[in-house]
C-alpha cells in the first residue's frame, strides 16, 4: 500500500510543484503583502502591518477613475453582450442553410490576438490630421460631427471600450448558447404547437427555463470576465491607460506593480484583494439570484 | 354553420410568413456577420495600401486598385517582427509541452490511482480554478525578479504552465475508461505507466488535443505575464512586439505597416482554427473561458 502510495504522489510531484510555487504561494504571500505597510521592493524591508495600502488604494483617485469604469463596462456589456448573443443563438438555430458558415464567421474573434485586433479598431475609430476614420465616416452619414473616440471625450472612448469587448466576448457566448438551445428536445415544442402555444409563449415557457442554467453560467462568467477587462483597453487607448483615464481596476493592479507608476506591490495586491472581493460578492449575489430563476 | 375555411389563403399567409421571417433573421445574421468580418477586412486592405495612398485618403477608400505587398517586407524588416514571432513559438511549444507533461499524470493519478488523501487534494485542486490569476500574479512577479529570470524564456514559461482545469477535464475523461481494461492489463503484468501510455492516451486522444489546442491559442494570445516579465524586445512575444510597433515602431503614422504586421500575427491562429474549426469550438464549449 505505501509503495502504491508514493508512486500515486509521485505521478502528482510535477503538477503540485508547479501550483504550490506558483499558485499556492503567491496567494498566501499577496495577503500578506496587502498588510505590509511601506515595503520597499528593493531592500525588502516594511515599516508595520496594518490596513494602510487598502486605505491608500481606496483613496486614490487612479483607483476610483478605474472603479468607475470597471464598473460602467461591467454594466453595459454584460446585459448587451448576453441579450444580443442570445438573439443570434436564436436566429442560428433557426435556419438551416449557412448555418454552419455563420458560425464559424462569428467564432472568428476568439482566435485573434486581442492586441492585434484592437489595433484596428482604433484606426477605424481614430481621428487624425490625416482622416477622420471610418467610424466617423458613419456617423457624417447621420449629420453628426466628428468625434474623437480614441483621445476624445469621455463617452466616446467608453463606447469604443465596451464595442470592442462586446465583440470579442461575443463568441464564446454564441457558442454556448448555441449549443444550449440545440440541446431543446424537440417534444416539448411539438407537444406546445399541438396547443396551438404562441412562439413568443414557447420562448418564455419552453426555451428560457430550458436553456436558464447555461444563461446563468454566461452571465456569471461574464461579470467575472469583464471585472478583469484590460487588454482591451491597453489595445486601444495604450500602455498609458491613466492619461487616457481609462484604466481598468486590472490595470490599475499591473501599473502599481510595473510601469512608469511601478514597484508598489503592496498597493497592487491591496488592489488585487479589493477586486477578489467584489467579484466574489457580485458572483455570490448572481447565485443567490439564480437559485430563484433556473430550472434544472 | 361557419363559412367554408379557405385553406388555399391561409397556407399563403403561412408561407408568406415564413418568407419573411426568413428574411428578418438572415438580414440580422447577415449584418453581424458583417460586423465580425469588417475589422478582418479592413487589416487586409489597410495592409496592402501603400503609405502614400492612405495618408492621401481622408475619406478612406473601401478597396484599393494598387495593391503592394512592400508592407509585409517592411514589417520584417523595419521592426524584428521576424523574431516575436519565433519568440512567441518557442514560447508556445515549450509552454504546451511541459504542461501536457505536467497535466497527464496528475489527471492519471487522480482517475485511476488510489492513495490516502486524494479526495482532500482534488477538492483542493478544483478550489484552486477559482484563484483568478489577477492575485497570484504579483508575488509571482517579485519571485521571477528575485530568482533573476526576468527576460528570459524560463521567465515566462514556468508560471504559464500550470492549469487546474485541463487536469480537471482531463481526468474527467480518463475516469470514463471502463476499470475492466485496467484490470486486465494488470493481469498481464503490465506497468501503470504503461498503461498511461499505451492505452489511456491513445484513447482520450482527442481530450488531449482539445487541451493543446487551448493551450496554444492561450499562449499565442498571452499578454499580461510577458508584459510583466519582460522589458528587452529580444524577449517580447507579438502580443508585446504589436504593443512596441504601435508606440515607437514604424513611426506612428505609417498605419498600413502596423496592419501588415497584424495580419501576418493574426495568421497563424485562424489558420489553425480552420483547420480543427470541429475540435476548437467542441473544446472550448466545454472548457473555454474568455467572456
Amino acid at each position: 500500500m505505501d509503495n502504491r502510495n508514493s508512486k500515486a504522489w509521485l505521478y502528482l510531484l510535477p503538477a503540485i510543484l508547479f501550483l504550490g510555487v506558483f499558485m499556492v504561494y503567491p496567494l498566501v504571500d499577496v495577503f500578506i503583502y496587502s498588510f505590509e505597510e511601506g515595503y520597499n521592493s528593493a531592500s525588502q524591508t516594511f515599516f508595520g502591518v496594518g490596513g494602510y495600502n487598502y486605505s491608500y488604494v481606496l483613496h486614490d483617485p487612479y483607483f476610483l477613475q478605474a472603479l468607475k469604469n470597471t464598473f460602467i463596462l461591467v454594466v453595459i456589456t454584460v446585459p448587451l453582450s448576453t441579450g444580443i448573443a442570445l438573439l443570434i443563438s436564436l436566429g442560428l438555430s433557426s435556419i438551416k442553410p449557412l448555418k454552419n458558415l455563420f458560425q464559424t464567421v462569428y467564432f472568428l474573434p476568439y482566435v485573434t490576438n486581442t492586441l492585434a485586433v484592437g489595433l484596428v479598431f482604433m484606426i477605424l475609430f481614430k481621428k487624425t490630421p490625416y482622416t477622420d476614420g471610418l467610424a466617423n465616416l458613419v456617423l457624417s452619414l447621420f449629420s453628426a460631427g466628428p468625434v474623437d473616440f480614441i483621445d476624445g471625450p469621455y463617452w466616446a472612448k467608453m463606447f469604443v471600450l465596451c464595442f470592442y469587448t462586446i465583440w470579442v466576448v461575443m463568441p464564446f457566448k454564441i457558442l454556448i448558447l448555441t449549443s444550449a438551445l440545440a440541446s431543446v428536445k424537440q417534444d416539448y415544442y411539438n407537444a406546445a404547437k399541438i396547443d396551438g402555444t404562441s412562439k413568443f409563449r414557447m420562448f418564455r415557457k419552453i426555451t428560457l427555463p430550458m436553456i436558464s442554467p447555461m444563461l446563468f453560467y454566461l452571465i456569471i462568467t461574464g461579470f467575472i470576465g469583464a471585472f478583469k477587462a484590460y487588454s482591451d483597453a491597453v489595445a486601444l487607448f495604450g500602455t498609458n491607460l491613466n492619461a487616457a483615464e481609462m484604466n481598468t481596476i486590472v490595470g490599475y493592479v499591473y501599473d502599481m506593480l510595473y510601469g512608469d507608476s511601478g514597484g508598489f506591490p503592496s498597493y497592487a495586491s491591496a488592489a488585487a484583494i479589493i477586486l477578489f472581493v467584489i467579484v466574489l460578492t457580485i458572483t455570490c449575489i448572481n447565485l443567490l439570484v439564480s437559485r430563484k430563476h433556473v430550472h434544472y | 354553420m361557419s363559412k367554408p375555411v379557405n385553406y388555399e389563403t391561409i397556407e399563403k399567409a403561412a408561407r408568406t410568413r415564413e418568407k419573411v421571417k426568413n428574411a428578418v433573421v438572415y438580414t440580422f445574421l447577415t449584418l453581424w456577420a458583417i460586423m465580425v468580418l469588417f475589422p478582418f477586412y479592413w487589416m487586409l486592405l489597410t495592409s496592402v495600401k501603400s503609405y502614400g495612398s492612405y495618408s492621401s485618403e481622408y475619406i478612406p477608400k473601401f478597396f484599393t486598385l494598387s495593391p503592394t505587398f512592400q508592407n509585409y517586407v517592411d514589417a520584417f524588416t523595419t521592426v524584428p517582427l521576424g523574431q516575436y514571432f519565433l519568440n512567441t513559438l518557442i514560447f508556445t511549444v515549450i509552454t504546451t509541452a511541459v504542461m501536457l507533461i505536467v497535466i497527464i499524470p496528475a489527471a492519471f493519478a487522480f482517475a485511476r490511482l488510489n492513495f490516502r488523501g486524494k479526495n482532500a487534494l482534488f477538492t483542493l485542486f478544483l478550489s484552486l480554478m477559482m484563484i483568478p490569476n489577477e492575485l497570484v500574479i504579483i508575488t509571482n512577479y517579485t519571485t521571477v525578479t528575485n530568482l533573476d529570470l526576468r527576460n528570459t524564456f524560463l521567465g515566462l514559461i514556468l508560471p504559464s504552465v500550470t492549469s487546474v482545469f485541463y487536469i480537471y477535464l482531463l481526468k474527467e475523461n480518463f475516469a470514463q475508461i471502463p476499470d475492466e481494461l485496467y484490470y486486465a492489463a494488470k493481469v498481464d503484468g503490465t506497468s501503470d505507466l504503461k498503461y498511461l501510455l499505451r492505452v489511456m492516451i491513445p484513447i482520450c486522444k482527442p481530450t488531449i488535443v482539445t487541451v493543446t489546442i487551448l493551450k496554444v491559442i492561450e499562449c499565442w494570445n498571452s499578454y499580461v505575464w510577458p508584459r510583466l516579465v519582460t522589458d528587452d524586445p529580444a524577449y517580447y512575444l507579438v502580443s508585446n512586439g504589436i504593443q512596441e510597433i504601435r508606440e515607437n515602431g514604424f513611426g506612428r503614422e505609417n498605419i498600413p505597416a502596423m496592419m501588415a504586421a497584424v495580419v501576418v500575427i493574426s495568421v497563424p491562429l485562424i489558420v489553425l482554427f480552420l483547420i480543427f474549426r470541429k475540435k476548437i469550438m467542441e473544446g472550448v464549449a466545454r472548457g473555454g473561458t474568455k467572456g
